[in-house]
C-alpha cells in the first residue's frame, strides 16, 4: 500500500489529466447504460402503441447515446494513456537518477542481466499503472453510485441490490481473489525475472557456454525455470478466469434479483411495466464499470512488487552521499593520501593497509603490484566511488570527503579496467568523455592511441559502428579506443589502470611514449603489473597485499633487489639471458 | 487478419486445447441466445400479460441455470486458452534459444545483444495475448454472429438485415485502419527494442560514464528517449484507438438503429413485443465478439511483429558446412592422441569489412605441443581461435584433423574436445564451484582441486568466507579482472579437453602468477595440446612453435631462438618488448 501511494505521487504533476480521464471514463459507461436503458424504454413504450410524439424524446436519447459512447471512449483512452506515458517517463528517469549515485559501489551485487530485468521488465509492468490501476476504481465507484441512485428512485431495494452487486463485483471479488493469490503473484514477477536473467546470462556468455556448457544441462536449467514461471502464470490465469466467471455470474444475478423484486411490483401495479426491461438492462449494463477491476487487483500485486523492487534499488543509500560542501578552487591540485586503510566489507580482509602517497602536480607516478594487491581499489577511493573510513585523502589539504564528488572527478581523466564501450559508432564512444570535442581533437586522440592506421582500414572511419560493448573489435582495439577517449579529456590528472594488458609490445611501447609526452605538465598515475616503460617515472610504488612495500625510482628499486626487482627480472631478465646477444643496462 | 502461417503452425501440438477453447466459446454464444429468449418471454408476460411472479418463476429458475452454465463455460474457456498460450510460448522460446546456441557468438556480433535478449524474453511474452486472446477470438468473432443471425432471420427480416450489413463493417474498418496501425506498431517495436538496448548499455556503462562525469548527461538522455517513446507510442495509439472508435461507433449506432426501427414498427403493430425485446437483448452480444476482436487487434499485431523478429532469428541459415556435411553420431572422442591439426589455406573476411582477417593461412599443430600465436592486435590471432572453436567458418580453405576435415563433426561434438579461455571470459551467475565445474553432471572433487591449484585459484578460494559457494555474478562481481580470468582458467583446466585454446592467458595476471601459469600450462601439455594467443614474450618463449601473424598472413613460424636469430618481424616485436632499449 505504501508502495502504491508512493507511485501515486508520481501522478501529481498532471492532476488535471487524471481528473479529465476519470470523468470521461464515467461518461463512457453512462452512455452505454443510457443507450440500452432508453432503447428498452423506447421499445416497451412503443409496445403500448402511443402517439409517435411520446416516443420522440427517447428516440433522440437512443441516437445521442449511440454516438456519444464511442466518442467519449476514444477521448478517454487518449487522455488516460497520455497520463500513463508521462508517468512512465518520469518513473524511468527517476529510476536512473536514483541508480546513478549508486554506481559502482551499490550495484556490485546486481548482475547486469538482473538489472536489465528489473529496469525494463519492472518498469514495463508499471507501464499501465494509471490506465489499469488508478482510473478503473475511481470510474467504477462513481458509476456505481450514480447507477444505484438512479434505479433507487423507483424502489430503494433496486438501488441497494445494484449497489451491492456493483461494489462486490468491482471491489469484493477482486480483493478476495487477490488475497487468496497474493504469494503466487509475487512469485510470478520473481520467476519471470529469474527465467529472463538466466536466458540473458546464457546469451551474454554464449561463447563460454558453447565451449563449457552441457546442452542437456542448459536446457534442463532453462526448462526448470520456465516450468515454475509457467506454473505461476497458470495459477494466475485460473484465478483471473475464476473472477471473470464470478463477475459474469454476479452481474446476471443482480439483474435476476432486480427482476424478482420488480415482477410482483409490476403485476400489482406499483411499478410501471415499461420500466421492467429498463431496470433489467440498466442493472446488466452498469456492470461494464466493474469489468476492468478484475485486472486491477491482479496488476496491483504485480505492479506493487515491481514497484517495490524498483524502490528497493533506488532506496539503497548511495555509498557516496552528500553534495559539495567545500567548493573546488584549485585547477591542478596536490593530492596527499595519508595512511589509508580500506576493505569493501567486514567479511573480506582489508584491501589497503596504511597506504600513503603524495601526488604533486606534474608528478609521474606508477603503482605496480600483483593482482589483488589493491591497485584498483586505490583508484576507486580516489574517484570517490567508495568512502574510506581509516586514513585520509587530502586535495590541497582538504579532506576528499568534504569535496563535491563530481568536482573531484573533473580533475581526472581515467582509463579503467574493462573500459565500457557502448553500441554506437567510434565517434560516439570517443565523445563519451568529451561531448564537444572537435574532429581534429578526435583524430589527434586516435593518433595518440596508435589507431590511425586501423581507422584507415574502416570504410566508415570514425562513424564505424562497434557492437554492444564493442564486440566487433578486438581486445587491443578496444583498449586503444579507451586510451584515445582518455586522451581527449584535458584534465590535469590522468589515471590509467592496466592500460596495456591487451596490447602487443610494439604498440604498447609507442603508446607509453605518446602518453608520457602528452602528460608533460599533467600528473600521471600509471597502474600496472607490467613493468615496461617505467624508467622515466618519478616514483614507482610497489603494492603487495595492500601495503606499500617498496617505493623509489626504477633504478633504485632494481638495486634494492626486492619484490620489484624480482618481478622485473621475471618479466625481462630471463628473456635477455636467453637472448644472450643483448646487453641491457638496468639503469636508464 | 494478423495471421502468420508460421505462427499457426505452432498450433499443431495444441490442437485439442484450441478446439476445446473454440467449442466452449461457441457454447457461450448459445447460452446468450437462450438467456435473451428466456428473458424476453419473462418481460413480455409480466409487462404486457400482467402475469404474477409465480407464473414466470420456472422461467426465472431457467434463467438462473443459464447464468451458471455461462459462467462455467467462460471459466473453462479461459483456462484452456491459457494453457494453449503457455505451451506455444514455451515451444517457441525453446526453439529460439536452441537456435541461438546453434548460431553461436557469430550472431551476437551482428545483432545488439540487448535486442536479441528482448526477442527471446519480451518478444515471446508478446505472443501470450496473441494465442490466448486474439486467435481464439478471431474464430469466435466469425462463428457467434453467424449463429445469432441464423436465429434472428426467421424472427425479423429487417433487423436481421441491419445486423448482417453492419457486422462486416467492423472487420472492414479494422483492416483499413489496422493496416496503417500495423506499420506504426512495427516502428514502435523497433523503438522499444532500441530503447531497451540503450538502457542496458547505460546501466552497464554507468561506472565508466561516471569517471568521465557524463552519467548525469546520460540520465537526461533516458528522459529524452522515454519522452520520444511516449510521443511515438501515443501517435500509434491515436490510430489504433481510432479503429476501436470505429468499432464502437458501428456497434452502438447499429444498436440505436435497431432500437429505433423496432420501436417505430412496434408502434404500428408490425412486430411482436417479445421478438422485439429478444432482438434488442441480443444486439449488443451480436457485436460483442467483433468488438472484442477489435480490442485485441492490437494484441494480434504486436504478436505478429514480435513473431517477425522471432522467425527472423529462427530462419537464419546455419553455418554452411554444418548443413552440407551430415555427421554420423560419434561415440568415441574425436581427438585421440596423437593427432595433427592442420590449417590449410584458410581465408576469412568478417561481414562488412573490406580487408580479410585471415589470408591464405596455413600451419599445423601436433598433439602434445604448445603453439603460440604472435602478432599485433588485429593480425588475426583471435580469428584463428574463433575458427578452431567453430564460431565462424572459413570463406576458403579447410581445417583438417589427421587429414580429415573437422567439419564432418557436428560443432557440439567438436567443442567437447576443446577448452577455451577468451580475452574476457564470462562467468555465469552461480557459485564459484558451479563456474569451475561448469554444468558437469557429476562434480569430481579431486579434479576441481587440481584445476584450482593449476590456475592458482586456491588462495582466492581460501580467502573467501563462503569459499566455493561464493556467488560470482555475471562478469564476476567482486572478483578482480585477474581473479575472474583465473577462475575461467580453472574452468578450462577442469574440462581436461585434448585441445586447449588460451587467449592471452597472462593478461591481468602479475608476473609471479604469470610464471606459475606458464609452468602450469607446460604441465597441462602432457594431456592436452595448447594453442596460446599471447602478446607477452615471457609466456611464449617456452612454446614449441611460434606462429607470427601480420595482417592476416603467417609471416614466420618456428621456435623462439631460431625466429629471434632470423632477425625478421619477430625480432622487431621482441626488440620493442625489451623496451625500445636497443640503443
Amino acid at each position: 500500500m505504501v508502495t502504491i501511494l508512493r507511485m501515486l505521487r508520481f501522478l501529481r504533476p498532471f492532476r488535471t489529466t487524471v481528473l479529465a480521464s476519470v470523468a470521461l471514463g464515467v461518461a463512457t459507461i453512462a452512455s452505454g447504460i443510457g443507450l440500452l436503458g432508453t432503447s428498452a424504454y423506447l421499445i416497451s413504450r412503443a409496445a403500448l402503441q402511443p402517439s409517435i410524439a411520446v416516443l420522440q424524446v427517447s428516440i433522440v436519447g437512443v441516437r445521442f447515446f449511440g454516438l456519444s459512447r464511442g466518442i467519449f471512449r476514444y477521448v478517454e483512452r487518449l487522455v488516460s494513456h497520455s497520463a500513463n506515458f508521462k508517468l512512465l517517463a518520469q518513473l524511468r528517469t527517476w529510476f536512473f537518477k536514483s541508480v546513478e549515485p549508486l554506481a559502482p559501489a551499490g550495484l556490485t551485487y546486481l548482475s547486469s542481466g538482473d538489472l536489465l530485468a528489473r529496469s525494463i521488465a519492472d518498469i514495463d509492468t508499471l507501464e499501465d499503472f494509471f490506465v489499469r490501476l488508478v482510473s478503473p476504481p475511481l470510474v467504477a465507484l462513481i458509476t456505481s453510485l450514480c447507477a444505484s441512485l438512479f434505479v433507487g428512485q423507483f424502489d430503494p431495494r433496486f438501488g441497494l441490490i445494484l449497489m451491492l452487486g456493483l461494489l462486490s463485483s468491482s471491489f469484493g471479488i477482486p480483493l478476495l481473489s487477490n488475497r487468496l493469490q497474493r504469494n503466487s503473484r509475487n512469485q510470478l514477477v520473481q520467476s519471470r525475472s529469474d527465467l529472463h536473467a538466466a536466458i540473458t546470462d546464457s546469451i551474454l556468455g554464449i561463447a563460454d557456454l558453447l565451449v563449457y556448457g552441457n546442452a542437456d544441462e542448459i536446457h534442463k536449467r532453462i526448462k526448470n525455470l520456465r516450468s515454475s514461471y509457467q506454473a505461476d502464470q497458470r495459477k494466475l490465469a485460473w484465478r483471473e478466469a475464476l473472477s471473470d466467471a464470478a463477475n459474469l455470474l454476479l452481474s446476471n444475478l443482480t439483474m435476476w434479483l432486480v427482476l424478482l423484486i420488480a415482477i410482483p411490483l409490476v403485476s400489482t401495479g406499483q411499478l410501471d411495466g415499461v420500466l421492467l426491461a429498463v431496470l433489467a438492462l440498466i442493472a446488466l449494463t452498469s456492470f461494464e464499470a466493474a469489468q476492468p477491476m478484475g485486472l486491477v487487483a491482479q496488476n496491483l500485486e504485480n505492479s506493487a512488487s515491481a514497484a517495490r523492487r524498483l524502490f528497493e534499488i533506488a532506496n539503497a543509500r548511495p555509498e557516496i552521499a552528500g553534495q559539495a560542501m567545500t567548493p573546488i578552487t584549485s585547477i591542478h591540485p596536490t593530492i596527499e593520501i595519508k595512511e589509508l586503510s580500506f576493505g569493501y566489507d567486514s567479511t573480506q580482509p582489508g584491501i589497503l593497509d596504511q597506504v600513503s602517497i603524495s601526488l604533486t602536480p606534474g608528478k609521474k607516478l606508477a603503482i605496480v603490484g600483483p593482482s589483488g594487491s589493491g591497485k584498483t581499489t586505490l583508484l576507486n577511493l580516489l574517484l570517490r566511488f567508495w568512502n574510506y573510513r581509516e586514513g585520509i585523502i587530502e586535495v590541497d589539504g582538504v579532506d576528499l570527503h568534504d569535496l563535491d564528488a563530481e568536482g573531484v572527478r573533473d580533475y581526472f581523466s581515467v582509463l579503467s579496467q574493462n573500459a565500457f564501450l557502448m553500441s554506437g559508432t567510434i565517434r560516439q564512444n570517443l565523445l563519451l568523455s568529451m561531448p564537444d570535442a572537435s574532429e581534429a581533437q578526435l583524430l589527434a586522440a586516435i593518433d595518440l592511441a596508435q589507431m590511425a592506421d586501423w581507422l584507415k582500414t574502416l570504410p566508415d572511419g570514425l562513424d564505424t559502428w562497434i557492437g554492444e560493448n564493442g564486440v566487433q573489435i578486438s581486445g587491443g582495439e578496444r583498449q586503444r579506443l579507451a586510451i584515445a577517449r582518455l586522451a581527449l579529456r584535458e584534465q590535469p590528472i590522468w589515471i590509467l589502470d592496466e592500460p596495456s594488458s591487451n596490447l602487443d609490445a610494439i604498440t604498447e611501447q609507442r603508446i607509453i611514449q605518446r602518453i608520457m609526452n602528452a602528460c608533460n605538465e599533467r600528473t600521471l598515475v600509471w597502474i600496472t603489473h607490467r613493468l615496461t616503460g617505467l624508467e622515466n617515472m618519478d616514483e614507482i610504488l610497489v603494492l603487495s597485499s595492500g601495503r606499500i612495500v617498496e617505493h623509489g625510482k626504477h633504478a633504485q628499486l632494481l638495486q634494492q633487489k626486492g619484490l620489484y626487482a624480482r618481478m622485473w627480472h621475471i618479466q625481462n631478465q630471463e628473456i635477455f639471458d636467453n637472448l644472450g646477444t643483448f646487453s641491457i643496462s638496468s639503469t636508464s | 487478419m494478423n495471421l502468420d502461417r508460421r505462427l499457426l503452425k505452432q498450433l499443431r501440438n495444441v490442437r485439442v486445447a484450441f478446439v476445446i477453447t473454440i467449442l466452449l466459446g461457441f457454447m457461450g454464444g448459445i447460452f446468450i441466445l437462450l438467456q435473451a429468449y428466456d428473458l424476453s418471454i419473462i418481460i413480455d408476460r409480466v409487462f404486457l400479460g400482467k402475469e404474477p411472479l409465480h407464473a414466470v418463476i420456472t422461467l426465472l429458475w431457467g434463467l438462473l441455470a443459464i447464468f451458471l452454465l455461462r459462467a462455467a463455460t467462460l471459466f473453462f474457456m479461459h483456462a484452456s486458452s491459457n494453457s494453449l498460450a503457455l505451451h506455444v510460448k514455451a515451444q517457441l522460446q525453446e526453439s529460439l534459444f536452441d537456435k541461438l546456441l546453434q548460431l553461436g557468438p557469430a550472431i551476437i556480433q551482428e545483432h545488439p545483444t540487448g535486442e536479441l535478449i528482448a526477442t527471446v524474453t519480451q518478444g515471446i511474452e508478446a505472443l501470450d495475448a496473441y494465442f490466448r486472446q486474439y486467435l481464439p477470438q478471431l474464430v469466435l468473432a466469425a462463428l457467434i454472429p453467424i449463429l445469432m443471425l441464423i436465429f434472428v432471420f426467421p424472427l425479423d427480416l429487417i433487423s436481421a438485415l441491419v445486423l448482417l450489413f453492419t457486422a462486416p463493417l467492423i472487420p472492414l474498418f479494422m483492416i483499413l485502419i489496422g493496416k496503417t496501425a500495423e506499420n506504426l506498431t512495427k516502428r514502435q517495436w523497433v523503438t522499444l527494442k532500441r530503447m531497451s538496448a540503450h538502457f542496458l548499455d547505460i546501466l552497464r556503462g554507468l561506472t565508466t560514464l561516471k569517471t568521465f562525469n557524463q552519467s548525469k548527461n546520460f540520465i537526461d538522455r533516458v528522459n529524452s528517449v522515454s519522452e520520444e517513446y511516449r510521443k511515438t507510442t501515443l501517435s500509434v495509439l491515436q490510430i489504433t484507438f481510432l479503429s476501436a472508435l470505429a468499432l464502437e461507433l458501428i456497434a452502438t449506432i447499429s444498436i440505436a438503429i435497431i432500437a429505433v426501427q423496432i420501436g417505430i414498427r412496434l408502434l404500428y403493430g408490425q412486430i411482436e413485443f417479445q421478438k422485439a425485446m429478444f432482438i434488442l437483448l441480443i444486439a449488443p452480444d451480436f457485436y460483442l465478439p467483433l468488438r472484442t476482436l477489435g480490442m485485441r487487434f492490437h494484441a494480434g499485431m504486436s504478436g505478429l511483429s514480435a513473431a517477425q523478429h522471432i522467425f527472423e532469428i529462427l530462419e537464419l541459415p546455419l553455418n554452411r558446412k554444418q548443413v552440407i556435411i551430415n555427421s554420423s553420431p560419434i561415440t568415441q572422442p574425436i581427438i585421440g592422441l596423437p593427432f595433427k591439426l592442420e590449417f590449410r589455406n584458410i581465408s576469412f573476411t568478417y561481414p562488412r569489412r573490406s580487408q580479410p582477417a585471415l589470408n591464405e593461412v596455413s600451419f599445423s599443430i601436433s598433439s602434445g605441443t604448445v603453439t603460440a600465436l604472435v602478432g599485433k592486435s588485429g593480425a588475426g590471432k583471435s580469428t584463428i581461435a574463433r575458427l578452431l572453436l567453430r564460431f565462424i567458418e572459413p570463406d576458403q580453405g579447410d581445417i583438417l584433423l589427421n587429414g580429415e576435415s573437422i567439419y564432418r563433426f557436428n560443432p557440439d561434438e567438436w567443442r567437447e574436445m576443446v577448452g577455451w579461455v577468451s580475452q574476457s571470459p564470462h562467468l555465469f551467475n552461480g557459485s564459484l564451484l558451479e563456474n569451475i565445474a561448469f554444468q558437469s553432471p557429476q562434480v569430481d572433487q579431486s579434479q576441481v582441486l587440481e584445476a584450482v591449484r593449476l590456475a592458482h585459484v586456491d588462495h582466492l578460494v581460501d580467502s573467501l568466507v563462503q569459499g566455493y559457494d561464493t556467488q560470482v555474478g555475471e562478469g564476476g562481481a567482486r572478483l578482480s579482472g585477474g581473479e575472474a580470468k583465473r577462475v575461467a582458467l580453472a574452468r578450462a583446466f577442469y574440462k581436461q579437453a585434448p585441445l586447449l585454446i588460451l587467449d592471452e592467458p597472462t593478461s591481468n595476471l602479475d608476473p609471479d602468477q604469470e610464471a606459475l601459469l606458464v609452468d602450469a600450462t607446460q604441465k597441462l601439455v602432457e594431456n592436452s595440446t595448447v594453442m596460446m594467443i599471447a602478446h607477452r614474450i615471457s609466456s611464449i618463449r617456452k612454446a614449441d612453435q611460434i606462429i607470427v601473424l601480420d595482417q592476416g598472413r603467417v609471416v614466420e613460424t618456428g621456435h623462439h631462438d631460431t625466429l629471434y636469430a632470423a632477425a625478421g618481424y619477430y625480432h622487431s616485436l621482441v626488440s620493442a618488448y625489451v623496451g625500445g632499449k636497443t640503443w
